[in-house]
């Protein structure tokens, strides 16, 4: 706010002095001019009858002759003095105006409301930069799950954009470059309430500012960054950056994993689903002779996880050397969007192909054009833009790689529950029948949809009730967290996933397994649930009920009544 | 030579050597004080305080309020020169304009020195 009055006063400099002085003039003018009253005296106006005729007369309000008539030299003076006058006034109006049209002033204003907004902030929120597609989803499933955020976007009709989109929380988004400390300070920072930075601009480099700028300026808060080559997340890694998103690399790892362990794979991309997606049918792979179109940073990672695996693969690529004895693979040079140098590469007899360009109509226009050719081909389609979904729905290719929508899910799983890596970790692990089971159980106690992932810490401020309960020696079990504050013997649709106590850690923990203060429990489940098991987690009421099965007698005459033989009850429980 | 820098000091200068020449000579004769000289002194005082708008560094923002602190005496002098009704003969009105002057003579004089600080705390 003093940042504008200071910057439309210092504009409106020029107009106001040449007013001043005008009046000046014309009043000096006024004063020394002598009038003639209807009695024929001479007269001359006072110094402060004359600013009032300037005043009225600058502003075009003209009350007229006052206080007598003009004599025709006190009116040549005043016909001067009304043009300049008049035109000062103008000026100054015109400058007014033209200020409220100002870009400087307007980005000032914007920034100001935006300052004192986050200012005002006094829930936790995550710090977003960079507003693309992974922004964007990042922003809606946050806002689904009631989280605030902050969006600094260097682009500033996209930061407008954050206005339009249907949020349930006032979004607040300044149009900045993140890589200025300032502005990331300016965006909350520094406020104790930043929960997280989640550099995720198209750009590396900014990208590794922004982490840099985070490790230096607030070690305390994590950072989330999104590196598109190898060499910026090894940059990034070099100073601890909590969290580097490949996703190239990543869906490298994920492809390893689902040939290596189609289970294991489904399972995961279940749980780190987005809000709204359901459990994949399985569908693996297959082993044997595979294409892949396009070698650029993705078919690089793709190549990688299946000569991990041991499979064959041809490369197919416009850009290949044209002596074969140059590369340690086999290459065909070419665009694979045409039959040729697909049947170069061995299509017909190939297992699957791997549309890999930057291109989302080429890559659409290889697989079916592979198709065309083997009918039998397993597809996996590189999807650059999530504007093209209904293209890409419409081809139902067996894996779609999205890297915006794989980095969103990546990093959604890491703010709402870090345990859930650890978890993912063991499951990365286990047998094919172990994480078969797991599916199975869980999906017949929660469903198909991608499951809400949540954990509970046993300590005063997370779940007091259970908290005091277990401080006074009293006994629960994992079991009893999943009970039905409604029915106990009803189960929430949740089941544990596994439980963190100070140096174990417990995969799956059994129902009748004893809790601990400070244990910290990460379930899976249907979203509403959680509220459920909050009232239990901190009603002691509801708490008592559903550990016996019975409601505690609660006003001071009837504990009284009862002898309060049920309110220790509890406690004694075996 | 900067010409920006010519009109600010010339107006600052210009603004206490009215307010002093108006303010010079017996209190309460009317004789001793010119109203012309004081209506240029009020004046050119506006016209300070408007050059001084805008300047975001804090020998700027005391600049600024020196000034303002001229033009609210110098006002209040014009207010009570305009209820004893221009009568600037009568001792008590004569006494209240040039004394309220007297205090904006001070706050020129301050704005004056800042002036002289500032220019001799520039390297070049």
């Amino acid at each position: 706010m003093n940042s504008i009055l200071l910057l439309t006063l210092r504009r409106l400099r020029a107009p106001m002095i040449l007013l001043i002085v005008v009046f000046a003039i014309g009043m000096v003018g006024l004063v020394l001019i002598p009038g003639v009253d209807e009695n024929g005296e001479s007269w001359h106006m006072t110094l402060f009858q004359a600013f009032y005729f300037m005043a009225y007369t600058a502003s075009t309000i003209g009350f007229g002759e006052i206080p007598h008539s003009f004599t025709d030299e006190q009116r040549l003076w005043v016909t001067m003095i009304i043009f300049a006058s008049v035109f000062g006034w103008a000026v100054l109006v015109a400058s007014l105006l033209a200020l409220g049209r100002d870009r400087a002033v307007r980005r000032s204003l914007v920034e100001s409301r935006f300052n004192r907004r986050v200012k005002a902030l006094v829930e936790p929120f995550f710090l977003i930069c960079g507003f693309g597609e992974t922004g964007q989803l990042i922003a809606r499933a946050l806002d689904l799950r009631g989280r605030r955020f902050v969006v600094l976007e260097i682009d500033e009709v996209r930061s407008q954009e954050v206005d339009l989109m249907d949020f349930h929380q006032v979004p607040l988004a300044l149009a900045a470059d993140a890589r200025l400390p300032d502005n990331l300070i300016a965006a909350g920072l520094k406020k104790d309430q930043c929960r997280g930075v989640l550099a995720l601009t198209n750009d590396d480099q900014a990208n590794l500012a922004v982490a840099m700028t985070v490790r230096l300026l607030q070690p305390r808060v994590p950072v989330l960054a999104r590196a598109m080559s190898r060499e910026t997340a090894a940059n990034m890694a070099s100073f601890d950056t909590d969290h580097v998103i490949n996703p190239f690399a990543r869906f490298g790892e994920q492809l390893a994993l689902a040939i290596a362990a189609p289970p294991n794979y489904r399972l995961i991309s279940w749980l780190t689903g987005l809000p709204g997606t359901y459990l994949k049918p399985e569908a693996a792979p297959p082993v044997g002779d595979w294409v892949v179109c396009g070698y650029g940073r993705f078919g690089r990672e793709v190549v990688r996880a299946f000569r991990r695996q041991d499979i064959d693969v041809t490369v197919i690529d416009p850009n290949a050397p044209a002596n074969p004895a140059d590369t340690d693979m086999p290459m065909v040079r070419g665009p694979g969007t045409e039959a040729e140098p697909l049947r170069a590469a061995g299509i017909e007899t190939a297992v699957g192909v791997v549309a890999g360009t930057d291109d989302d109509v080429n890559n659409l226009s290889i697989v079916v054009t592979a198709r065309e050719l083997n009918k039998d081909l397993f597809t996996i389609i590189r999807q650059n833009l999530q504007a093209n979904r209904a293209l890409f729905n419409a081809f139902d290719a067996d894996m779609t790689m999205v890297s915006s929508e794989l980095i969103a899910s990546e990093c959604l799983a890491v703010i709402r529950t870090p345990m859930l890596a650890p978890f993912l970790e063991v499951v990365r692990h286990e047998s094919a029948e172990w994480t078969n089971a797991l599916i199975e159980r869980l999906t017949e106690r929660i469903g198909e949809r991608a499951p809400a992932i949540w954990s509970v810490t046993m300590n005063i401020s997370e779940a007091p009730a259970m908290y005091r309960l277990l401080m006074d020696h009293g006994r629960a079990t994992v079991g009893d967290l999943v009970r039905s504050p409604s029915d106990r013997d009803e189960p929430l649709a949740c089941v544990p996933l596994y439980l963190r106590r100070e140096d174990q850690a417990v995969v799956l923990p059994q129902d009748d397994f004893a809790l601990q203060p400070g244990d910290e429990v990460l379930f899976a489940g249907r979203g509403p649930v959680r509220d459920h098991q909050q009232a239990l987690l901190r009603n002691e009421k509801v708490r008592d009920y559903v550990l016996t099965g019975q409601d505690a007698t609660s006003g001071w005459l009837w504990q009284r009544l009862t002898g309060g033989a049920r309110q220790a009850e509890p406690k004694a429980r075996p | 030579m900067n010409l920006e820098k010519v009109v600010f000091g010339f107006f600052i200068v210009l603004a206490a050597t009215l307010n002093f020449g108006f303010v010079f000579g017996e209190v309460a004769d009317p004789n001793h004080h010119n109203i012309w000289e004081f209506f240029a002194a009020f004046v050119v005082n506006v016209i300070a305080t408007a050059l001084k708008f805008g300047d975001r560094t804090q020998i700027g923002a005391v600049h600024l309020a020196t000034s303002l602190v001229a033009v609210l005496q110098l006002g209040a002098a014009a207010l009570v020169w305009f209820f004893a009704h221009g009568d600037l003969l009568s001792s008590s009105a004569i006494v209240g304009v040039v004394s309220l002057s007297a205090g904006a003579l001070l706050a020129n004089i301050i704005s004056i020195v800042i002036l002289i600080v500032e220019t001799t705390m520039m390297r070049r």
